[in-house]
Formats: C-alpha cells, structure tokens, sequence
C-alpha cells in the first residue's frame, strides 16, 4: 500500500496550469526524487500536495484518506512536513524558538525529540540562542528541518534542500537525509543535484514542462543515457 | 531643557502605547490600521464613562491618591476599558478588515476601511460625549513636584512613566516567553510559513488586535489623565504614532518603542523654539525626513 497517492493532478496559478495530470506516489520508507528541467513544475507539484495550491483536478490520498484541497495547516497534523526552498526559517527567533514553533501544535511534553533533533544536529546545539536570521544556508537549512522533524511526520516534502550551499554541505545534508529516512520517514525530495540526489534515492520521477516523463528506480535513471544527457548534465 | 526632555519622555511613553500596537499589527497583517489613535480616543472615554458615570451609581470611592490626581475608579476604569477595546480592536477586525482580506483586497482599499472605522469612532465619541474638551477630574488643582535642574513634574506623569514602563516589560516577557508570544513573533517573521508549521495564525490575529487594542486603550487614558480629552485627540496621535513606527523600522515592537519616545522628546524640546502649535509639523517633518534617508527604519524593518 502506497503511503502517499497523488493521481492525475492538474495544477497551476491562476488561469495558468503548470502541472498536466501528473501521477506519483510514495512508498513506507521509500526517498523518492523529481528531477528536471527549470520551470518544470516540481515545485508546483511539492506545493499542491502540501495544500500551498489547490489542484484543478485529480485527487492526493495520505494513507488512504482523501486530502486534496485541505489547508496546509490541516495537512500537517495528519502528519506530512514540507520544508520550502527560501524563506524556511523563522529569521528573528533563535534556533531553539524555531524548533519550538515546530512543535506549536503539540500538547504533550516534546523535550526529548527537542534532544533527538540536537543529536542529529549537534551544530544545532551550540548555537541554539542564537537568531536564525544570521545563520548560513546550511545552517538556516538544518534548521527547517528539525523544525519539521519536531512533528514526527510520516512523510516529508523537501523542496531543493541544497540549493546555493556549498560541496562540503551540500554532502552533510545528504547524509542527514539518509539519516533521517532510517529513522522510517519517507520522502519526496525536489532537487537540482540531479545526480546526487538519484543516487540516494529508492525511486525517481522526471517531470518536463508539466508532465511526467519518465519513472524508474533512482540507479535506472542514473544509467540512462536519455536521461543523463538531457537532465543530468551529461 | 531637562524639564521639556522629561516631558518629552512623558509624552513618548504613551506615544509608544499606541505606536507598539500599530508595528504589531502591521508585522502579522501588513496593514498600516489608521484607525489606531482613535482606539486611544475610544479607550480614553471609555474609562471616562466609567470614571464618572458606572462607578460613581456604584458609589466607589471617588477620593484621589494623594499626590496623585486620581483615585480607585480609575484603577479599575484602566484595565476594563483596556479589555473593552481589545474586544472592540477583534470585532473591527473581524467584520471589517477580515473580510476585505479574504477578498483579497487592494492596500488602498483597507487603508479607505480604516479611515472609515476612524471617522466612526471619531463620531460615536461625538455624539456620546460631545466636541467640549473635558477632564477626568475637572477643578482639580494638579500641584507639581520641583526636582533638581529646575525640572517640575506632576505625580501623575511620574506614575505614567511608570505604567507604561512596566506594561511595556510585561509585553516583552510574553513575546519572548510564552508559546503565543513565540507564535504570534514566528508570525510576523513569515505568515505563510507559520501556517505551514501549524500555528494557527487566525488566532495569532485576534491575539495581536487584543494587544494592540488594550495598549492604546491604556495610551488614551493616559493622555487624558495628563492633558485632556477630545473626541479628536486620536486622530492627532496618528501622525506621531506612525513617524514613531516608521523611525524604528515598521514591524520591530522595540523599534517603535525608541521611536516614539523620540518622537516625544523633540515635539517637546521643539516647543522651546516654535509654537506649540507646529507639534505635529515636527512629527511630519522627522518622517518625511526618515522616509527619504533612511525609508527601512533605524533598526530595520520587514519589507
């Protein structure tokens, strides 16, 4: 049974539609990646499914339960997390008031998953008073997603997680993402690391402009040679 | 000079009241409520019905604390009406701006709103109270206290410093302290990404309308307390109300404290060089200038 449903998802701003009946899903456990060209609608397809869009057609089921066209605050109590590419992090609150802000909606006691996001990210922990906004992108970056972690999501929707960081980062991100994945969440992550990100990746979706082009396993993809020269970069 | 200077900060401390309420607001809503210093003028006589008419029929005590130029009416009068208001800031809210929100509406289109709940206000006051000037306590003889550098100061206005000083620290502990606070600052960071955290931000809106509506209610009375009241004396708030926000950076609550105790100062020093008549000239002149030097504010602001 597939943890995430999205079938046939049309979706666009305004009179515009980006996406032209795209279908995916997710799998218990499973890293799924979605890969193409600028302007492809990846993002858009992120956006739709975490209720940022409401999709013209088509439906999106979360472990079996319809929930297209509920808002993304409804949505994240039925435990999906979406970590935006800019503007992730609360800038003006520290990095312990951002994790806190994660767990707004938490009544119980969250000081150990307070503790377990420190653990996986001990940079975290040093600077937990200070304020986000003077953090670097990785920073700003692992912040996010603890924030989101704090939720204990099933499913987590990462848009361009290493967007602008640099090598060295961009390798410590992977590897929190692999991190995070055995600890039993499941992902859909957007990327322009194309390469990178397949290689971690159970499965794969190239979208090109709307549509869904091809679907294969993350390794399947890396090896074909279509693919390779007009998404990967050769 | 040292005694204007201390007028200034007298009248900076409850331009601050009103001026925190609007950079607040302004943070989570993006709108700029012209309607704020009339919540003032409401507050204001709002405390004075019950100073001179509900409590009075109550028959509680009317007798003053010595030095002070009030007694134990308005220190109840203070926090109902600061609770009134508060209700009357959510209910504007939610059936004037909310809805001109959910249609998406213009920025030119709620600042028409706000002006509208200005004159509204400004109107009920007038039929209610009348145009006259009047006095929480008329006839009372108002003795000052001589401090060293020839500086003269009413009780009262030592105890609004005080208020406000205080209020202002309360606010600062729950903005940085509490749960809401945390919320409703995440909030004004970044409205859309609040709701995408699960902070339900329509809450976070009344919260933020209680607040902002409760501070000015407390800014009126105080203004009254140490000058007079008039049906217009919001409307003559809203211009140093809105340099004192844009001096400190429109959305920074700390910001448009400092800004409006220097918005209080150099009206009051300024009076020692034009008539007292050209105050809110100064007030414009400083935002003009802060527009066109410095437009983010001196602590920066939220785009």
């Amino acid at each position: 049974m597939s943890l995430l449903e999205v079938t046939d998802i049309t979706a666009g701003y305004g009179e515009t539609d980006i996406l032209d009946s795209v279908s995916i899903e997710l799998h218990e456990k499973e890293i799924v990646s979605i890969i193409g060209p600028n302007g492809a609608g990846k993002s858009t397809l992120l956006k739709t499914i975490f209720g940022l869009l409401t999709p013209r057609k088509g439906s999106i089921k979360l472990q079996n339960e319809e929930i297209t066209g509920l808002s993304p605050d409804r949505i994240v109590r039925k435990g999906m997390g979406y970590v935006p590419q800019v503007e992730n992090a609360f800038p003006s609150l520290s990095v312990h008031e951002n994790l806190e802000m994660g767990a707004f909606i938490r009544t119980d006691d969250y000081r150990d998953k307070l503790e377990e996001i420190y653990g996986l990210f001990p940079m975290l922990l040093k600077r937990r008073t200070e304020k986000v906004g003077r953090l670097s992108g990785g920073m700003r970056q692992m912040v996010a997603m603890g924030r989101t972690l704090m939720l204990d999501p099933k499913v987590l929707l990462l848009d361009e997680p290493t967007a602008s960081l640099a090598p060295l980062l961009i390798r410590m991100i992977f590897e929190k993402i692999i991190e995070i994945n055995r600890k039993g969440v499941a992902m859909i992550i957007v990327e322009q690391n194309a390469k990178e990100t397949l290689k971690i990746s159970d499965r794969g979706y190239v979208l090109a402009m709307g549509r869904k082009v091809f679907e294969d396993s993350g390794q399947t993809l890396l090896k074909n040679e279509e693919i390779g020269k007009l998404y990967l970069g050769g | 000079m040292a005694e204007l200077f201390i007028y200034g900060v007298v009248l900076g401390s409850i331009i601050a009241l009103g001026s925190i309420g609007l950079t607040l607001v302004f943070g989570i809503l993006r709108f700029a409520n012209f309607a704020h210093g009339d919540l003032m003028t409401a507050g204001a006589y709002v405390a004075l019905f019950l100073v001179t008419g509900l409590f009075s029929w109550l028959g509680i005590s009317d007798n003053p604390f010595i030095p002070l130029s009030f007694g134990l009416r308005m220190l109840f009068a203070i926090p109902i009406s600061m609770i009134t208001i508060a209700l009357i800031a959510i209910l504007l809210d939610r059936i004037l701006y909310q809805p001109l929100r959910k249609k998406k509406s213009g920025t030119v289109i709620l600042a028409m709103a706000a002006l509208g709940a200005s004159f509204i206000i400004q109107m009920a006051v007038l039929i209610l109270w009348g145009a006259d000037s009047l006095f929480y306590k008329p006839g009372v003889l108002r003795p000052a206290l001589e401090l060293p550098l020839e500086i003269k100061i009413r009780p009262d206005q030592i105890f609004i410093i005080l208020i406000v000083s205080l209020s202002i620290a309360i606010l600062h502990l729950f903005l940085k302290h509490t749960r809401m606070g945390k919320a409703m600052r995440a909030t004004a960071d970044n409205p859309e990404l609040a709701r995408v955290t699960g902070i339900d931000t329509g809450r976070i809106i009344k919260w933020t309308w209680g607040i902002g509506g409760g501070m000015a209610a407390m800014g009126g009375i105080l203004y009254g307390i140490d000058v007079q009241l008039h049906p217009g004396m919001g409307w003559g708030f809203l211009l140093p109300l809105f340099a004192a926000t844009i001096l400190g950076g429109i959305g920074n609550m700390y910001g448009a404290l400092i800004g409006a105790l220097v918005m209080g100062v150099v009206q009051q020093i300024s009076t020692a060089y034009l008539l007292p008549t050209y105050k809110p000239a100064v007030a414009f002149i400083i935002m003009i200038l802060i527009l066109l030097v410095r437009p983010q504010g001196i602590f920066g602001g939220r785009s």
